[in-house]
C-alpha cells in the first residue's frame, strides 16, 4: 500500500456567533499520498482555505475543529499541543498563501526571513543558514539570488515574492506543502512558471495539497482532485476520471462553464444562482437550488457519499445522470 | 463596415517616478474602435492596459497624443464642451465592491447617473427607470433598497453594469469586469454583457488578462507589452495564428483545463517583465525573446500588416515556429 502523507477523515470546523453556528468545513475526508499533488477545487467561500488552516492548526476562536482526525505520516495533528504544532509547521508541514505581500514581513529582507525559518528548525549557525537560504533561492529559480536575498518584499515583483514564499516553505524539505491559491494573484506566464516549480518540488519528494478555483491549473498540475461545495467534498477522483467522467452536477457545471469559454460565439454555460451563504444553507443537498436534476428528495435529505466507480466517491442522489433538456 | 467610434493617435502617458525617473506606462498607441464591436486589450499586469483605457475616456490625460470620439478630439476640449460626450462613455470596474459606495442603496447607485443627466422628470419615473434597469441586468426587484454589502459578488457587478448603462452610453470601458468573480458567476456576467451589447448597440473596450475570456467575447484584440501594442487584429486571426512571439507565449502559458493535454513547460517564457522605468532599447521584448537578433536590440520594430493583422516585430515568421 502506498504511504499516506496526509489523511483527513470526517473533519468538521464550526464557528459560533450571535447569528448562529456556521460549519465552513463539514465532514471532509481526503488523503494525499506520498509524492502526489492533490487539488482541492471550489469557488470562494466553499471551505477550501478553512480545511487548509485546520491542517496547519491555524483555526482561531471563535472557530473550532468540532470533529474528525488529521494525520500527517501517521501522526495525529489534532492531539498535538501548540508548542508541538509550531515545531512541525515550517519543518514537516508548510503553507504558501495567495498573497505573498501580506504574508511576508515588509521590514525584513527576504533572505533574512528564510534564514529565520532555518534557524528555528535546525541546529545550524547563522553563517550556515545564510548559505542554505542562498541555495534555496537558486533552487526556486530566483535570478541573481545573491542580490535578491538582501531585497525587501516591496522591491520584488509578485512572481518573485511568491518564489520567496515557496523557498521559505520548502527550505526544511517538508513532507507536505499546502499551496492556497498560490497563482491567483499572478499573471499567466508567471503562473505557468510557478506551476512548473511546484512540479519540481513534488519530484523532489514533497507531497502537495493544491488549493485553487482555477480548473485549468488543477488539470495541468494535479494527480487527483477533490471538488468542494458549501463546506463539503461533493466529488473526488483521479484527475483524468474527474475531467472525463464528472458525476456530480456541480462538477459538471463547473467544467461545462470553463469548456464553453473555449468555444466561440455561443452563449456560455453557467450554473444558475450563486454560492449560498453558510448561514443560509438550504435543507437537504446544498446544491439543490442550483441543480437541474433536483427532485423532492434532494430538498429533504442530505446525500451521503456514494461510489460513481472505483476510487470515485460522489455526494449526489443523481450521480452521473444527464440533465433534462 | 460601421463607423469608427473612437480612435487614438500616438497616445503616450508617462508618470514621474522619483526625482529623475519616468514610468513609461503607455507609449505611442494608435488604435481604432468601431461602433458596435468589442475591442479587447490584453496583457500582463503593469503593461499599461488600464492606463490606456482610462485615457480613452478622458479619465486620465495623456502626456501626448490624441483621442478622437466620433471625430472630435476630446483631450483638448474644455470641461463644458466635453460634458455632453462624457455621457456617451461609461466604465465598469474590476472590483464591484470597491466601485460601489457602501452607503448608497442599489436604488440610489443606479439613479445617480439618471439624476446627473436629468433623465427623469419625477421620482416616480426615476423609480420605474431604476426597476427597468435592474430587470435588464437581472437583479431581483426586491433588492432595490439593499446596500452593496448585502449583495453577492455577481449581483454587485450587475448593479455596476446597470449604473453604466443607465445614461444610454455608446462606449463602455470594461476594466477586468469578471476577474474578481467565481467561474460559474463569471459566465453569467459575460452572457449579460453580450446580450446588452446586442440590445443596446453598445461598443466595448474590454480590458482583461484572461485570454480565454477575451477570445470568447471580443471581435478584435490588441496585445500589449510594456506600454506598447505588439499585435492587433481580428481575435481569431491573432489568437489562432499569432505572429508576435509574445502573443504566442501568452497563449501557450494559459493553463488548458484538460489533464490529457499537459504542457511540459519547455515552451515557457522565462525571466521577469522588464521595468517600465528602464525600458529596454529597440524592441521592448528583445530581452526575453528567444528569436532576438542584434537588430532587435537596436531598432524598435514598427507596426506592419502581416497575414491580416498588425505586428510590431522584426521576425514575425518565427513566432509560428516556437512551441507547437
Amino acid at each position: 500500500m502506498e504511504q499516506k502523507t496526509l489523511e483527513i477523515s470526517h473533519l468538521s470546523v464550526s464557528f459560533s456567533s450571535w447569528r448562529g453556528t456556521f460549519t465552513p468545513v463539514n465532514d471532509v475526508s481526503l488523503e494525499v499520498r506520498a509524492g502526489e499533488i492533490v487539488g482541492l477545487v471550489g469557488e470562494s467561500g466553499c471551505g477550501k482555505s478553512m480545511t487548509a488552516r485546520a491542517v496547519m492548526g491555524l483555526i482561531r476562536a471563535p472557530g473550532k475543529v468540532t470533529g474528525g482526525r488529521i494525520t500527517l505520516c501517521g501522526k495525529d495533528l489534532l492531539g498535538l499541543s501548540e508548542k508541538e504544532m509550531s515545531r512541525l509547521r515550517g519543518a514537516e508541514l508548510s503553507m504558501v498563501f495567495q498573497d505573498p505581500m501580506t504574508s511576508l514581513n515588509p521590514v525584513v529582507p527576504v533572505g533574512r526571513q528564510v534564514e529565520e525559518t532555518i534557524l528555528l528548525h535546525r541546529q545550524v549557525s547563522r553563517e550556515e543558514a545564510r548559505k542554505q537560504a542562498a541555495e534555496i533561492f537558486e533552487e526556486v529559480g530566483i535570478p541573481e539570488a545573491e542580490k535578491r536575498i538582501r531585497c525587501y518584499p516591496h522591491e520584488l515583483s509578485g512572481g518573485l515574492r511568491q518564489r520567496v514564499m515557496i523557498a521559505m516553505a520548502m527550505v526544511c524539505r517538508p513532507r507536505l506543502l499546502i499551496a492556497d491559491e498560490p497563482t491567483t494573484a499572478l499573471d499567466v506566464i508567471v503562473e505557468a512558471q510557478i506551476l512548473q516549480l511546484m512540479r519540481r518540488m513534488r519530484d523532489q519528494g514533497t507531497s502537495i495539497l493544491f488549493i485553487s478555483h482555477n480548473l485549468g491549473a488543477v488539470a495541468q498540475l494535479c494527480d487527483y482532485a477533490c471538488v468542494m461545495y458549501a463546506g463539503q467534498i461533493v466529488e473526488q477522483a483521479e484527475i483524468c476520471t474527474l475531467f472525463d467522467h464528472p458525476a456530480h452536477p456541480y462538477t459538471r457545471g463547473l467544467l461545462g462553464a470553463v469548456a464553453s469559454l473555449h468555444r466561440r460565439g455561443e452563449t456560455l454555460d453557467t450554473i444558475r444562482g450563486s454560492v449560498p451563504a453558510l448561514n443560509r444553507l438550504p435543507a437537504g443537498c446544498s446544491f439543490a437550488p442550483r441543480c437541474d436534476l433536483c427532485d423532492e428528495r434532494c430538498m429533504r435529505e442530505t446525500p451521503a457519499m456514494t461510489s460513481a466507480g472505483a476510487g470515485h466517491p460522489v455526494r449526489c442522489f443523481h450521480a452521473g445522470e444527464e440533465a433534462p433538456v | 463596415m460601421s463607423e469608427i467610434l473612437l480612435e487614438t493617435r500616438n497616445l503616450t502617458r508617462e508618470f514621474p517616478f522619483g526625482k529623475k525617473d519616468t514610468v513609461h506606462a503607455v507609449t505611442d498607441v494608435s488604435l481604432q474602435i468601431r461602433a458596435g464591436e468589442t475591442l479587447a486589450l490584453v496583457g500582463e499586469s503593469g503593461c499599461g492596459k488600464s492606463t490606456l483605457g482610462r485615457m480613452m475616456i478622458r479619465m486620465l490625460r495623456p502626456t501626448s497624443g490624441e483621442v478622437f470620439f466620433r471625430g472630435t478630439e476630446i483631450t483638448s476640449l474644455n470641461a463644458g464642451a466635453f460634458r455632453p460626450l462624457r455621457r456617451q462613455m461609461q466604465m465598469i470596474f474590476q472590483d464591484p465592491y470597491a466601485s460601489l459606495d457602501p452607503r448608497m442603496s442599489v436604488r440610489s447607485i443606479i439613479a445617480e447617473p439618471l439624476r446627473t443627466w436629468k433623465l427623469c422628470e419625477n421620482r416616480q419615473a426615476e423609480t420605474e427607470r431604476v426597476q427597468e434597469l435592474m430587470a435588464a441586468v437581472g437583479v431581483p426587484a426586491e433588492m432595490i433598497n439593499r446596500y452593496p454589502h448585502q449583495l453577492s459578488g455577481g449581483q454587485r457587478q450587475r448593479v455596476g453594469i446597470a449604473r453604466a448603462i443607465a445614461a444610454d452610453p455608446a462606449l463602455i470601458v470594461c476594466d477586468e469586469p469578471v476577474s474578481a468573480l467565481d467561474v460559474s458567476v463569471q459566465n453569467q456576467i459575460l452572457n449579460l454583457l453580450r446580450r446588452l451589447q446586442k440590445e443596446r448597440n453598445l461598443t466595448y473596450l474590454f480590458i482583461s488578462h484572461d485570454l480565454s475570456v477575451v477570445r470568447h467575447i471580443s471581435d478584435r484584440v490588441a496585445v500589449m507589452f510594456l506600454g506598447k501594442v505588439c499585435e492587433t487584429g481580428e481575435t481569431e486571426t491573432v489568437c489562432g495564428d499569432p505572429r508576435h512571439p509574445y502573443t504566442r507565449f501568452l497563449l501557450d502559458a494559459a493553463p488548458v483545463p484538460d489533464p490529457h493535454r499537459r504542457r511540459s513547460g519547455e515552451r515557457l517564457l522565462q525571466g521577469e517583465m522588464p521595468s517600465p522605468v528602464n525600458v529596454p532599447s529597440g524592441c521592448r521584448f528583445h530581452t526575453r525573446c528567444p528569436f532576438a537578433t542584434e537588430e532587435c536590440a537596436k531598432t524598435d520594430p514598427p507596426m506592419r500588416m502581416i497575414g491580416g493583422r498588425g505586428v510590431a516585430c522584426h521576425h514575425p515568421e518565427k513566432a509560428g515556429t516556437c512551441g507547437r
